[in-house]
């Protein structure tokens, strides 16, 4: 076996035992919360919060805004981003790329709650607001993950007669997927951090927690949705990760 | 050149390239980057565009193929005029090698070389057998390195497998766009030698840019020297280019020592060498002695019962020998009868008698090379050049297109 082979191995070995440390973490922390929603000595309104059924939908919940949110950013952004790494459309990168930034910059709750009074206290509003808060990562890995694959590839692969459609499947698209990859889950993370928020124009999610919490002081309400949201982000983080490793291209 | 003009209605023989009042013009520059070039690319040879940087020997390439379009002008494949057909299925009868052979990290070995067939709608079968018999061309065992990935392959190995590629759909035309500038100097050697042994297998129609004159001498059947702005200052066999430089753009780029390095075109098998006394060990000195005065040499070879020379011994040393032994002298000035002149001069240089010992492909002797012999040979190439006849290829810029030559093929 030659370095480079052995060097794969170590790092697979390496990326291996993170991904399970995480996972073991996460799993931990959640028995603990089990475990103390089991004995701790809670008042009647807090039991009535933290049944097992309500946390359940608040997850489902929260999920769903995460998933439909990540998945129309993924169909918005990776064409957008493919195209704007074609000629002529390369000229009009800088211009999107600053409509994404403003997406991201802008704080979530003021866009959240400015697009409700616009479109309506509802579910898709939430979602409008965390595609517009989550395209960026997406957009911007997608365009560096084409434009960082070697010009050298792309020039063989021209001068043996592929397409330059099928050099973009089945060269640059390839090459880019970890780049992508990396994007995707920062959306996600992102995402589901901040699908909180969608709880203050009504549309559910965790964040109801919080806000419960917050609004009758239940500490205990407050910091159970708090970890919860928490709890959730690193797990969607380690799915990510794990779907990162084994989706990359061998060889790379 | 003759023989495979008549094979030419089959895609796999080499074709001739013609290149007829070509130019490519930049926009937003003020000078074509190539400026009605006419140059006719000989059926199954291999032509060698050299120039400095910026003379526009690779846009030259890349026009043949049309990843470049020219501005005006027709390209012509054999009898066919390929300047209107659709680029990429026009590459796909062309192979192309780019520097690091320009492999896809992310698939393997025989994915790689199986790009073009799969393309052209070839069985599994087919490729699968084809991948085996262009790694095994490019001395590579397919047991071995079909399912390895790039990265697990030395420079020099991707570069061959580069070269297998380009080859895998048996293309009669081979582009080759500075295939070995990222490899180091002696594996830049040895895929030389080895494009030169595939060559002799493969007779394809290859046009290979470079900017190291040595390595346009040593591969090229022809070589053309490009100046500013695409113009062709000189296109004739490197013998004539070497004795008779076009003016001093020319001699410059060929740089000092042309002489030594029309040595690096002979090969020591293309000159007649010495005989040589030999011996074997055990035999007496006297005896040896006997023979080498009699051939009236000045020294006898000792040969291993295989014909291998394991010593070089004077008269005065066979004098004093009793018999002669086994004994095995290190540096004794050896030369494989494929080394060039160059080469051999050389190992002279570095032997106390003048001259070098030369082996076959299993090592044995098969005759002493003298200066005397080199000077010869040398003398004869210069002759050669004088009176070869004028056979060279078109190759001419020219302003108004009504006075070009057209050879007729």
């Amino acid at each position: 076996m030659n370095d480079a082979a052995r060097s794969k191995v170590t790092e697979d070995g390496t990326t291996g035992r993170s991904l399970t440390i995480q996972l073991v973490a996460i799993l931990l922390a959640l028995a603990a919360f089990a475990i103390w929603l089991a004995t701790a000595n809670l008042s009647s309104t807090e039991r009535a919060t933290l049944n097992l059924s309500n946390l359940l939908a608040y997850t489902g919940e929260h999920l769903a805004l995460t998933f439909v949110s990540i998945i129309i950013v993924l169909v918005i952004t990776i064409p957008l981003g493919i195209l704007l790494t074609r000629q002529p459309f390369v000229r009009a990168s800088g211009t999107i790329l600053a409509i994404a930034n403003f997406g991201q910059a802008a704080p979530i709750i003021g866009l959240v709650v400015l697009l409700a009074f616009w479109l309506g206290f509802t579910f898709w509003t939430a979602v409008v607001a965390l595609v517009a808060y989550a395209a960026l990562p997406v957009l911007r890995n997608t365009m560096i993950g084409i434009q960082s694959v070697d010009a050298q590839l792309v020039e063989a692969g021209r001068g043996m007669g592929m397409s330059a459609t099928s050099v973009l499947l089945r060269v640059e698209l390839p090459l880019a997927v970890p780049v992508m990859l990396s994007g995707i889950r920062t959306a996600l993370v992102l995402v589901v951090g901040s699908a909180t928020l969608a709880t203050f124009i009504g549309a559910g999610g965790l964040g109801l927690l919080i806000t419960t919490g917050v609004n009758l002081f239940l500490p205990s309400v407050l910091v159970s949705g708090a970890l919860l949201v928490a709890l959730l982000a690193l797990f969607i983080d380690w799915i990510g990760r794990v779907f990162e490793h084994y989706a990359r291209p061998k060889g790379l | 050149m003759s023989a495979t003009n008549t094979t030419q209605s089959n895609d796999q023989a080499s074709r001739t390239i013609l290149l007829d009042k070509v130019t490519k013009h930049y926009p937003g520059q003020l000078k074509p980057a190539v400026d009605c070039l006419t140059l006719e690319i000989p059926a199954g040879k291999i032509v060698m565009l050299v120039g400095p940087s910026g003379c526009g020997k690779t846009t030259t390439l890349k026009m043949i193929n049309r990843l470049i379009e020219p501005t005006s002008g027709r390209i012509m494949l054999g009898d066919e005029d390929v300047t209107d057909l659709d680029g990429d299925k026009l590459r796909r009868r062309m192979g192309y090698v780019i520097q690091a052979g320009g492999l896809f990290p992310h698939m393997t070995v025989a994915a790689n070389i199986a790009i073009v067939p799969k393309m052209l709608g070839w069985s599994k079968d087919a490729i699968s057998k084809r991948i085996d018999e262009l790694l095994d061309l490019v001395s590579l065992d397919p047991a071995l390195y079909r399912d390895r990935y790039p990265k697990e392959l030395s420079g020099g190995q991707q570069q061959r497998v580069g070269v297998a590629r380009a080859l895998a759909a048996d293309p009669p035309v081979l582009l080759m766009d500075e295939p070995f500038g990222a490899v180091d100097p002696i594996t830049r050697q040895r895929l030389q030698d080895e494009l030169i042994r595939i060559q002799e297998e493969v007779q394809k129609t290859i046009v290979f840019v470079t900017h190291d004159f040595d390595e346009a001498v040593k591969l090229g059947d022809w070589i053309v020297i490009f100046g500013e702005g695409g113009q062709i200052v000189q296109y004739d066999s490197p013998e004539r280019i070497l004795a008779q430089p076009a003016n001093d753009f020319v001699e410059d780029f060929i740089g000092a020592g042309a002489g030594l390095k029309q040595l690096t075109l002979a090969r020591v098998r293309d000159v007649q060498l010495d005989d040589a006394v030999t011996a074997s060990p055990g035999e007496k000195g006297t005896d040896v002695l006997a023979r080498v005065q009699q051939a009236n040499h000045d020294y006898a070879v000792i040969i291993d019962r295989r014909g291998r020379p394991i010593s070089w011994l004077s008269r005065r040393q066979l004098s004093r020998l009793d018999t002669i032994s086994q004994s095995e002298k290190p540096d004794l000035p050896l030369v494989a009868e494929g080394s060039t002149l160059n080469d051999a001069l050389d190992a002279m240089l570095a032997s106390r008698l003048g001259a070098a010992l030369v082996t076959n492909r299993s090592k044995a002797l098969v005759g002493v090379i003298t200066f005397d012999i080199v000077m010869k040979s040398i003398n004869q190439l210069r002759a050669d050049v004088q009176t070869a006849d004028d056979e060279s290829p078109v190759g001419t810029n020219t302003d108004s297109p009504e006075v070009a030559e057209v050879p007729n093929e």
